[in-house]
Formats: structure tokens, C-alpha cells, sequence
């Protein structure tokens, strides 16, 4: 089988599958017995609390406390009455624990702040519950009893992000992207991943796989000795990656600044104490992601404050709020759109919204002064000369340093050197960069060929920006998922990137990638790239002109 | 009936830690407690849901209530424990 590898290194061990959740059938007929019915969702409760209670029993203490207080909620007299009178009023099992579970769902979420925050767990409970009395196993990942290969559809964020890296060996998913955030999350971890991998639901549990995520490679009950072949290479990569150290440079001293993108603290902390000479990218939005109101300037100022710390002196580049799209707010909805890939997202939510922009500005200034941290702010889906000047003025009006913008809208490569003229610098994005020049929606599994940043198409635009940024004598970098990727680094640095910024496991990679390469080098495979007629074609010329002592280890 | 009327003490409320730690409490005494806010009908103090579904903040009154024998010693223990800031230790 194979995928797409989204996130490197070998894992080899048993499957095990993440249940999806599952619905009520839609046609569930009303019980002939509400009584034999009443026991049925009442075992099926007491089910989910006994499972929940022996993962609590096995867990560490935070994870304790929340996993004793949801069992508390599927033992829960009021929710298995409520379940009773839709049972009597004539819903079928499943149906009346769904039921049940909305009812107070609705009670909590009209509560508002900490109460709302709970309506996670019971749904939790809820989709449990509702799969046991159909006699289906819960949904989610279960609990690993050894070192395992996660399969799943896809992953929620919420789920990758709990994943206990010392239990996960690797992850398939039949669905999800390049970009998706289960290939983001899992590259963070450095958790080697495969997406895109058709059939992988049908791999029995418990079979041994060998995944390789750099090729994409999944092999279901390897032989001994294919294992090995892959084992060396996992070897050979990582005694080549030893010897990498210190700041980017081609083997001419040519400096290419190797970055982080990060997605609060834990990530700072993580990224911090790792070689390497900053943050490319830190995701605000990844914060505010389960709250229900705007976090106030205190709030945030703490946050960001334990985000810069870790960094020392070295740059930290903040990305200003970036919600809509796939990724809504709660307190920063502007209501439903037809198209929210191409609404009122990014800088368009803040040029509505601009009391958010401010408050987060402020909040930053603070930090950065309290800090001493070398902060640069930056924002989202900027498309013309006047949104960045706008953007601009309001980071020097709250008396941060250096504005820059996030180069993701064709146009704005286009005429980046208009665009960058007010402002400090440039970041090209590239995953929503691929997706607005290709026309193809970054959450379309099957898209993903279309999303190849090594489509000449996306190249061009990537080309146009740089000599944009070179005419306006400003600085260009990259914070999409591409500048992890060896090969595309060497084409990205011979247009005139001058940073890299990605998943911090990447990062010796790529850096030993441009040691063994000189500026002229990155240019020529520049010029083959583009000089390609499809994106496997670019990829393969690359691949072959590139020092093979690169290649050796991909 | 005994009754007992009692200030949240907990920073967060009547919520998550707080109320599962009341909830298994009232559930030991083995008797039937309820609770309320002062006016409002009572929930039972066994559920979680109701408990947090009565929305009790810091430093707002709750009225506990419960029947039989023990029952004046079982609200003490239950007035002591919402008298303490339970999300502080």
C-alpha cells in the first residue's frame, strides 16, 4: 500500500483501529419493550463509566481527574431518566441517549464559559454510549495497551494532540491531506505518519505493519528482511543527522535561517530547547480554538509570554489571528458563508473585527517588552498593498517593531513588490498558497495530487514573490509545510527564500541538506523545477541532480 | 426536613473537580440529597448534570436538603465541603 508521507521516520508494530463515530440509525424503530429498552441504554452506560474508569485507574492525574469525572456523567441518574421518558415517548435506544445527551448539552452550553467547556465530555460519553447499545465498539482512539500503529479515517485535531507519543508508533489515515492538521500535529510529534493510504481501514487489527513515512511506504506482515532494509536506512539517516548542527548555511556559507512553526507553550518549550534559530511561525488561532469568548489581553499576554520565553533572544514570527475557513471560532463567527476558504477569513475577519486585532497586538507588546524576545507579527491572507499597509500601521500603533505579511494569495505574490514595500518582510504560506493557485480546497483528501507543492504552477507564483521581495529589498521566507521537505528547501532557497520554517523534526534534514549543496547548486535545481512540465516531474528532476548523499537517506 | 444553606466557595463554581467531588460525597451518605438555588426547585445532588447544570458560582448560595436517619450530620459534612475552596488543593 501507499500514501502520502507526511511525517518522517519507520514505525513497526500491530494496528490498532480508531473507531469513527457513530450515529443513531435513522430509521430506529421505538421499542417493543421500553422497560428491556431502559435496561439496555442503562448497561450500555455503565459500560462506557467502566471503561472510562479503568483508563482512569491507569493514568496519570490530571487525565485521572477528567476521565473519573466523565464516568461520573455516563453514571449519571438525570441523563439515563431523560434517556427513559424519550425511550417511553417512543425513540428507539440509540436515539434516546442522543436525545438525552442534547438536552443538556443545550442547558450547558446557554451556561456559557467553564459550564460549556463540559459539553465536550458529555458528548463524549454520548457517542460512546450510543455505539455500545448498538453492540459496536467505542469510537476514538482506545487505550493502547503496547506500542501500536494508529489506523483511522482521520483523526481530530483534539485526539492527534492527546496522542501519548510513547504508544503511538505511527500513524495511517485513509483520509486527510498533506496539510490537514493530523499531518501537522503528527510531524510535530515526530510521529512518522501516512495519509491518503486507500484500503487501510481494511487492515486487520493487530496485523504488524511497517510504515515508512518519508516514502509513503506501507507494508502489511513485512518479511524480516524488508524490515531491515528499512531499519539501515532509518539508521543511516539518523547517523548522517547526528552531525548536523548550528544555523542553516549551503556548503558557501550562503545563511538560510531554519525556523519552527508552533502552535502554543508545550511547542515553544519543545522547539525552544532544540537547535535551531527561531520561530517561523507561531498559529495564534490554535489557542483560541476552545473557547467560547474573545481571551482578554491579560490572557493572552500570559500565553505569549510563556511562548517567547523559551526563544531567548532568537526571532519569534506571530501570525495575528487566522480563523474562519476550517477553522471557526466561536467568538469570531461572522455566520455561515458559502465559500469560507475564499470570505471573510484572516486579515478580512480582523478588518472587521478589528477590536480582536488590537487586543492581540497589545497583548503581544507586552510580552515581547517583558520578554526581550526578537517578536515579529505578521498576518494572514493578505491579498492587496493597502491590507498590508493597514496591517502595518496598526502593529507600529501598538508599538511592536517589525509588521510583516503572510505571502498566501496569488495575487499578493504577484505584486509582492507593492505589497511589501510598507512592511518588514514577507512569509510565504505555502499549503493555502498551492490551494488558491490550484483552485483545490487544502480539506479534499482527494485533491491532494492537485496540492503537490512541487506543481510548476505553485513554483511560479513562489518565483514571482521572491523577485517581488528582492525589488522591494525585503526579506522572503516560507512557514508552509514545504520548507520541510529536503528537496524543495534546496528549490526554495535557489529562488531566493531566505528562512525555512516547519515542524522542528525536520529541521536536520534540511539543514544537512543544504550543507551539502552551494547557493549556485539550489539555483540550477531551481531552474530544473520549473523547467519541469507536471509536479512528479519537478520532484524527480530534483531528486536526480541532487547531491546523492541527500538521497541516499530519503 | 433538614436544610442547609451554604456559599460556593470553589474559584471556578459548581464545576467539573468541585461538583464531581460533591457528587461523590453525596452519593456516600446513601441518602436522598438534594440541592437548589435559594427559590428554585431542587435537583437531585447525586447527578453530576444537575449539579452543574444548576450553574453555581463562587460565592453564590445553595440550599442542601436530605431525608433520614444521619441526615442532619450528612449535610455538616457537605456544607464543609462546598465551605472550602475545593479547586485549590
Amino acid at each position: 500500500m501507499r500514501g502520502i508521507g507526511v511525517s518522517a521516520g519507520l514505525a513497526y508494530g500491530p494496528v490498532v483501529l480508531v473507531q469513527p463515530p457513530v450515529r443513531p440509525p435513522s430509521d430506529e424503530p421505538a421499542p417493543a419493550d421500553a422497560e428491556a429498552a431502559l435496561a439496555d441504554v442503562k448497561a450500555a452506560f455503565e459500560a462506557v463509566a467502566s471503561g472510562l474508569e479503568a483508563r482512569a485507574g491507569a493514568a496519570a492525574d490530571t487525565a485521572k481527574e477528567i476521565l473519573g469525572a466523565t464516568a461520573l456523567i455516563a453514571r449519571d441518574k438525570g441523563l439515563l431518566k431523560a434517556a427513559g421518558s424519550l425511550l417511553k415517548a417512543g425513540k428507539g435506544p440509540a436515539s434516546a441517549i442522543e436525545g438525552a445527551v442534547d438536552q443538556y448539552a443545550a442547558q450547558f452550553e446557554a451556561l456559557g464559559g467553564y459550564f460549556a467547556e463540559r459539553v465536550t465530555d458529555l458528548r463524549d460519553v454520548g457517542a460512546r454510549a450510543v455505539a455500545r447499545v448498538q453492540g459496536l465498539p467505542e469510537p476514538g482512539v482506545p487505550s493502547l495497551a503496547e506500542p501500536s500503529v494508529l489506523v483511522a479515517e482521520d483523526l481530530a485535531p483534539a485526539e492527534t494532540a492527546t496522542l501519548d507519543k510513547s504508544l503511538v508508533l505511527g500513524i495511517l489515515t485513509e483520509g486527510g491531506g498533506r496539510t490537514s492538521h493530523t499531518a501537522i500535529l503528527a510531524a510535530q510529534m515526530g510521529i512518522p505518519a501516512v495519509v491518503q493510504v486507500a484500503g487501510a481501514l481494511a487492515i486487520p487489527a493487530g496485523a504488524l505493519v511497517a510504515v515508512d513515512g518519508d516514502a509513503g511506504e506501507v507494508t502489511i506482515d513485512p518479511d524480516p528482511a524488508h524490515v531491515e532494509r528499512l531499519r539501515s536506512r532509518v539508521a543511516r539517516r539518523t547517523a548522517a543527522l547526528a552531525g548536523s548542527r548550528g544555523p542553516g548555511r549551503t556548503s558557501d556559507g550562503h545563511t538560510v535561517a531554519l525556523l519552527a512553526n508552533i502552535g502554543g507553550p508545550q511547542d515553544a518549550e519543545e522547539a525552544g530547547a532544540q537547535d535551531l534559530e527561531g520561530v517561523g511561525l507561531f498559529r495564534t488561532e490554535f489557542l483560541f480554538l476552545s473557547t467560547d469568548r474573545a481571551p482578554t489581553v491579560a490572557e493572552q499576554t500570559d500565553i505569549y509570554r510563556r511562548v517567547f520565553a523559551p526563544f531567548g533572544e532568537r526571532r519569534v514570527v506571530v501570525r495575528t489571528l487566522d480563523a474562519g475557513a476550517d477553522k471557526p471560532l466561536a467568538f469570531a463567527d461572522l455566520g455561515p458563508e458559502e465559500n469560507p476558504a475564499l470570505g471573510r477569513r484572516g486579515i478580512r475577519l480582523s478588518a472587521e473585527r478589528p477590536e480582536l486585532l488590537d487586543a492581540q497586538l497589545e497583548a503581544l507588546a507586552v510580552a515581547a517588552r517583558e520578554t526581550g524576545a526578537d517578536v515579529r507579527v505578521m498576518a494572514p491572507m493578505i491579498a492587496t498593498a493597502e491590507e498590508a499597509a493597514w496591517f502595518a500601521r496598526r502593529v507600529r500603533e501598538n508599538g511592536l517593531p517589525k509588521a510583516g505579511v503572510m505571502i498566501e494569495v496569488p495575487a499578493a505574490a504577484l505584486r509582492a513588490r507593492h505589497v511589501l514595500a510598507d512592511v518588514d518582510f514577507g512569509s510565504l504560506g505555502t499549503n493555502d498558497l498551492a490551494q488558491y493557485t490550484m483552485a483545490a480546497d487544502r480539506m479534499q483528501g482527494e485533491l491532494a495530487d492537485l496540492l503537490d507543492p512541487w506543481q510548476p504552477a505553485v513554483l511560479d507564483v513562489i518565483a514571482a514573490a521572491c523577485e517581488g521581495a528582492s525589488a522591494a529589498g525585503r526579506p522572503m521566507g516560507v512557514c508552509g509545510e514545504s520548507g520541510g521537505d529536503p528537496l524543495l528547501a534546496l528549490v526554495l532557497t535557489g529562488l531566493g527564500v531566505s528562512s525555512l520554517s516547519m515542524a522542528p523534526s525536520k529541521v536536520p534534514i534540511v539543514r544537512l541538506s543544504l550543507s551539502l549543496h552551494t547557493l549556485a547548486d539550489c539555483q540550477r535545481l531551481a531552474g530544473l523545477a520549473r523547467q519541469a512540465r507536471t509536479a512528479q516531474d519537478a520532484h524527480d528532476a530534483v531528486h536526480e541532480a541532487a547531491s546523492t548523499e541527500l538521497t541516499a537517506l530519503l | 426536613m433538614p436544610t442547609r444553606t451554604v456559599t460556593i466557595a470553589s474559584s471556578v463554581g459548581l464545576h467539573a473537580r468541585p461538583a464531581a467531588l460533591f457528587v461523590q460525597a453525596a452519593s456516600a451518605t446513601g441518602l436522598d440529597v438534594e440541592i437548589a438555588r435559594p427559590g428554585d426547585d431542587p435537583v437531585d445532588a447525586t447527578s453530576i448534570l444537575g449539579v452543574m447544570a444548576l450553574g453555581a458560582k463562587h460565592g453564590e448560595e445553595v440550599v442542601l436538603s436530605a431525608d433520614g436517619d444521619g441526615a442532619d450530620e450528612a449535610l455538616d459534612s457537605l456544607v464543609e465541603l462546598l465551605s472550602t475552596d475545593l479547586d485549590a488543593e
